[in-house]
């Protein structure tokens, strides 16, 4: 095909690709890829704020495994993706940005609208790109999506100068020729032989399991190998969901409000197997003081990632998915042991617990009554208390069901992010658990989604406060509130009505199942205010810095 | 520890920022880069030298391969490589010093490539420890003004960096 413009060639690019949806705001200097989109069959959606465009293009690529495309104007358009773009960035998500600039021939002057987006955003895109002919769109389109969904996957930037998107080229769409870049899939025959016979002569194993395993689809391969030989597997928050949490092997979430029987598993291990997970602050407290009897192996397909954080005995750089496959296969099955009966004496000893009663409605209660009615839902979070009790008490099953700023905490994240996995996924129920701080980070959205009848349950546990840093001021600061109680919060009800979607509430603990069957039977998007009390916490709590055999339990 | 890093990087604008950003994020000072150009013109060969710790470093070095612009990285040991640095410095040069400073240029088999009443301008090339001994011996009569081209290196034998 030939002469083509810069905008047609990228549409083109686009289709070749398989992308069906890209979420964005137009602006002057994008308008000629907007042109260009107008009558060619890809669906856009008119976000309201730029930085939900990033999410919703995040929350469709979790949702559903493909990239995730998002795009916008030059300068303010382009700065606001930044948070976005930086929150698939600390999770691994795969992710195209395209973004306006001004003419060439203005690039550096101050022009109109003006941002050095490429150099912004180095430190938060696994790549990015500033495009300076025409002829090259169909190569760095074909680089982009590669990078982005490749080993360890995350977001390309491609910044687009007006005239770059007018001129004309021939259209032809290239091989892949990156000399610098060959992501790390195959796993070394002798390191796996090693790491099977590390977990053979292991007594007290724990599998350690992060997003990578979602990433690289192996959930299976885990359930396997850890059902051979009965290995007890914990979760990080980006891992949620790849290991049934109903499996008598499951210890859920560890870390800072993990499970105290996954945190009292992983200091006693003497074997811990890591897969896709980076040994986090979050996940390790005091470092020193992680699983100090533990052997490590570790798996990732970055191979800066092994080493980074703790000492490693035996690294495996390549896929989760081959390398659980292989283990599974390089392994002899084991019997219940003494370690399992120990950890499931833990399990029945210290599980999540809640104080249940009382006129005002518990969180925990709301996520329970949620995963009852509606065990197959996808729950997407913000970030906060919320975030927490959606990880905890709902029981976690399929990998691409759970979905949360892990690793940036992007207040605001999860009602776009929502809105783009249901348009991703438009047959699965989608919940958005929700604070009263986060959900009015990006409120606005709720226009995207009564237009595009994008039917998102929005659940707000309404406490009238910034509850987890409240939480943290009742602990570590004397109750000394500053700046964490948020007066008077708008009436979501009313507020969800004027945008359009329906508006329910309860106030009591008896309205709960009720409010929430009308919200799942609702076939527009609905938002629900649950009436919670401000001095609810997230327990149980490891405090930063300390060691995991520090865990509180606190009363609400 | 002083570490010496070669990379063979794309030729592509933007490639320096990348690579620097990786290093001062981590805090780390770069006490020289030289950037030229290889046998081939797509490909740009820098050496960097800083002083850091031994697992920030590795994990710099990591870092840096993963940049889709890096073609290979390469930690470069004194021990295993050759290595030389150019300065060109001006000095002070009065009437009663100048024998004895180009005295220490015949010694140093430096050149002197400029000469004005009261100043001469020295080039010196050699190893980093070279450079600085001539510095020293020189600072006596005053420098005016330095330019050091940060230090290339190459390893010793058969082996090669390169794309």
């Amino acid at each position: 095909m030939s002469n083509m413009s810069g905008a047609e060639a990228i549409v083109e690019s686009l289709k070749l690709e398989g992308v069906d949806v890209v979420f964005g705001l137009p602006g002057g200097y994008i308008l000629p890829l907007y042109d260009a989109l107008y009558d060619s069959g890809i669906r856009h959606v008119l976000i309201r704020h730029e930085q939900a465009a990033a999410h919703a293009a995040d929350g469709y690529a979790r949702a559903t495994g493909r990239v995730g495309v998002c795009l916008a104007t030059s300068g303010p358009g382009a700065t606001n993706l930044v948070t976005g773009i930086a929150t698939a960035y600390m999770d691994s998500v795969p992710m195209v940005a395209m973004t306006g600039q001004v003419p060439s021939q203005l690039l550096g002057t101050d022009g109109f609208q003006e941002a050095d987006i490429t150099g912004i955003t180095i430190p938060v895109t696994k790549h990015n790109y500033l495009v300076r002919r025409a002829k090259d769109i169909p190569r760095v389109f074909r680089e982009a999506f590669y990078i982005a969904r490749t080993g360890r996957p995350g977001p390309v930037l491609i910044d687009l100068p007006k005239d770059v998107t007018v001129d004309d080229l021939d259209f032809e769409y290239p091989e892949i020729c990156l000399p610098g870049y060959s992501p790390n899939l195959k796993v070394h025959a002798l390191q796996i032989k090693r790491a099977a016979k590390a977990l053979m002569e292991a007594e007290r194993p724990v599998i350690y399991v992060g997003g990578g395993v979602k990433y690289s689809d192996g959930h299976k391969e885990l359930v396997e190998l850890a059902e051979k030989i009965k290995a007890p597997v914990t979760t990080t928050l980006m891992g949620v969901g790849c290991f049934p949490e109903d499996s008598p092997l499951s210890l859920g979430m560890l870390g800072m409000h993990g499970t105290r029987y996954a945190n009292l598993a992983i200091q006693e291990a003497d074997l811990i197997l890591a897969v896709g997970a980076r040994f986090d602050d979050r996940v390790t407290g005091k470092i020193a003081s992680f699983a100090p009897q533990a052997k490590v192996i570790h798996v990732d397909v970055d191979p800066a990632e092994i080493g980074k954080n703790v000492r490693v005995d035996i690294p495996v750089v390549g896929d989760a998915k081959t390398a659980l496959a292989e283990l599974a296969k390089a392994v002899e099955p084991k019997v219940w042991s003494a370690w399992n009966e120990l950890v499931a004496a833990w399990k029945r000893d210290h599980p999540l617990f809640y104080a249940k009663g009382g006129d005002s409605i518990k969180p925990q209660f709301v996520l329970e009554t949620i995963c009852k009615l509606c065990p197959e839902a996808v729950i997407v979070t913000e970030v906060g208390q919320n975030q927490m009790w959606a990880a905890q008490f709902f029981t976690h099953k399929d990998p691409k069901h759970f979905i949360s700023s892990g690793g940036l905490g992007t207040m605001g994240y999860g009602f776009p992010a929502a809105t783009g996995a249901k348009m991703g996924c438009p047959e699965k129920e989608v919940f958005d658990i929700a604070g009263d701080g986060s959900i009015q980070m990006n409120i606005q959205e709720l226009a995207t989604a009564v237009i595009n009848d994008v039917a998102v349950k929005v659940i707000i546990l309404n406490n009238g406060v910034l509850g987890m840093v409240r939480q943290l001021q009742d602990l570590f600061y004397e109750k000394r509130f500053t700046n964490t109680t948020l007066g008077r919060v708008p009436d979501f009800v009313k507020m969800a009505e004027a945008y359009g979607a329906l508006g329910l509430r309860a106030t009591r603990p008896s309205e709960v199942e009720g409010v929430l069957k009308e919200a799942i039977a609702s076939d527009r998007p609905t938002v629900v205010d649950v009436v919670i009390s401000p001095d609810e916490k997230v327990s149980p709590m490891v405090p930063a810095g300390a060691s995991l055999s520090e865990i509180l339990e606190l009363e609400g | 520890m002083k570490h010496t890093i070669a990379l063979i990087v794309e030729n592509k604008p933007g490639v320096l920022v990348r690579i620097a950003g990786l290093f001062s994020r981590r805090g780390f000072n770069i006490d020289s880069l030289t950037v030229g150009a290889t046998d081939n013109p797509d490909y740009s060969r820098m050496t960097i030298t800083v002083e850091g710790d031994e697992v920030v470093l590795e994990q710099v070095t990591k870092q840096l391969n993963k940049l889709v612009n890096v073609i290979r990285v390469s930690e470069l040991l004194p021990s295993e490589s050759v290595e030389r640095e150019l300065a060109i410095i001006k000095v002070a040069a009065r009437k009663e010093d100048r024998s004895e400073i180009m005295q220490i240029v015949s010694v140093f088999r430096a050149k002197i490539i400029d000469v004005s009443p009261r100043s001469m301008i020295v080039e010196v090339t050699g190893s980093e420890d070279k450079v600085e001994a001539m510095v020293r011996l020189l600072r006596q009569f005053g420098i005016k003004e330095m330019a050091r081209t940060g230090k290339v290196s190459m390893v010793r034998g058969t082996k090669v960096v390169s794309a």
